[in-house]
């Protein structure tokens, strides 16, 4: 569309090869309060890959639910449950090298797949904004919208319960 | 816009790396972790997806931040059931915890 289309095309494929490498670091890190860390800059990339794919919305609540509150809890529960940092515990099961196998065999299929697949691509790239969004949660998901709230609010509740000591 | 194959492909190895996560982690926080990742993987699908269809995008973004509502809700009991379990039986392995295995 402009002169910037190639760099901005080059530093998208950049940005997945970082989130990439930051989520094989976080799955297979030893310490799990670093692996906490590069799964924040995991979801901070994929917020900006949100920005690219112009869900500016959805990359605001991604920085603000996940980055956010999200993150919070991970390291909080990580901090209260000790015994993690010590170097003598394994951190990983005997099944490492199985699951290496079945994963990457799921994603030879599952890119074999992608590659056949003729993608039907519409002309124009479809885009939104808040105000949009706002309308569409508030008139044509207004029911998934209440439900939703009531899950989060009932799963809530229940987290305090679950965690509160009982004496 | 990239082209739609490499988003997709790219987002299935983001999905395969939270899975192997998954299934190798022992730490139950870890487990939850791998998941987040999983669920992240499938809400780029959906934004990618609402970019090229023909169905207004508002849909795709509805859906998106249900999902990011139930990973909100899901990380907040998993964690109260892993300090729940930590309290009691003092450990948060996944292997350690065989109470309702014989």
């Amino acid at each position: 569309m402009d002169a910037f289309a190639p760099l901005a095309t080059f530093a998208l494929y950049g940005l997945m090869l970082g989130i990439l490498a930051t989520a094989v670091v976080t799955v297979t890190v030893r310490n799990l309060f670093h692996a906490a860390i590069f799964l924040a800059f995991t979801l901070l990339g994929v917020a900006i890959l949100y920005f690219f794919l112009h869900a500016d919305f959805i990359a605001a609540i991604q920085i603000l639910l996940y980055v956010g509150a999200i993150m919070t809890l991970v390291i909080f529960a990580i901090m209260l449950t000790s015994r993690m940092s010590d170097p003598s515990v394994p951190q990983s099961n005997r099944q490492r090298i199985p699951a290496l196998v079945v994963t990457g065999i799921v994603g030879v299929f599952l890119i074999l797949a992608i590659l056949k697949t003729p993608w039907i691509v519409s002309g124009t790239l479809q885009t939104t904004n808040a105000v949009a969004l706002g309308k569409a949660l508030m008139g044509q998901f207004v029911l998934p919208f209440e439900v939703i709230s009531l899950v989060l609010l009932v799963a809530l509740i229940g987290a305090i319960v679950t965690a509160r000591s009982d004496q | 816009m990239i082209p739609i194959q490499h988003l997709l492909i790219f987002t299935s190895l983001l999905f395969l790396t939270g899975l192997y996560g998954a299934v190798t982690r022992r730490n139950m926080v870890g487990i939850l972790i791998s998941i987040e990742i999983m669920l992240n993987a499938v809400n780029i699908n959906f934004i990618g997806f609402s970019r090229i269809s023909d169905v207004s995008a508002e849909v795709a973004q509805v859906f998106v931040i249900f999902v990011i509502v139930l990973a909100a809700a899901t990380a907040a009991v998993g964690l109260a059931i892993v300090l729940a379990i930590y309290r009691n039986q003092k450990t948060v392995y996944t292997d350690e915890v065989d109470l309702l295995k014989w």
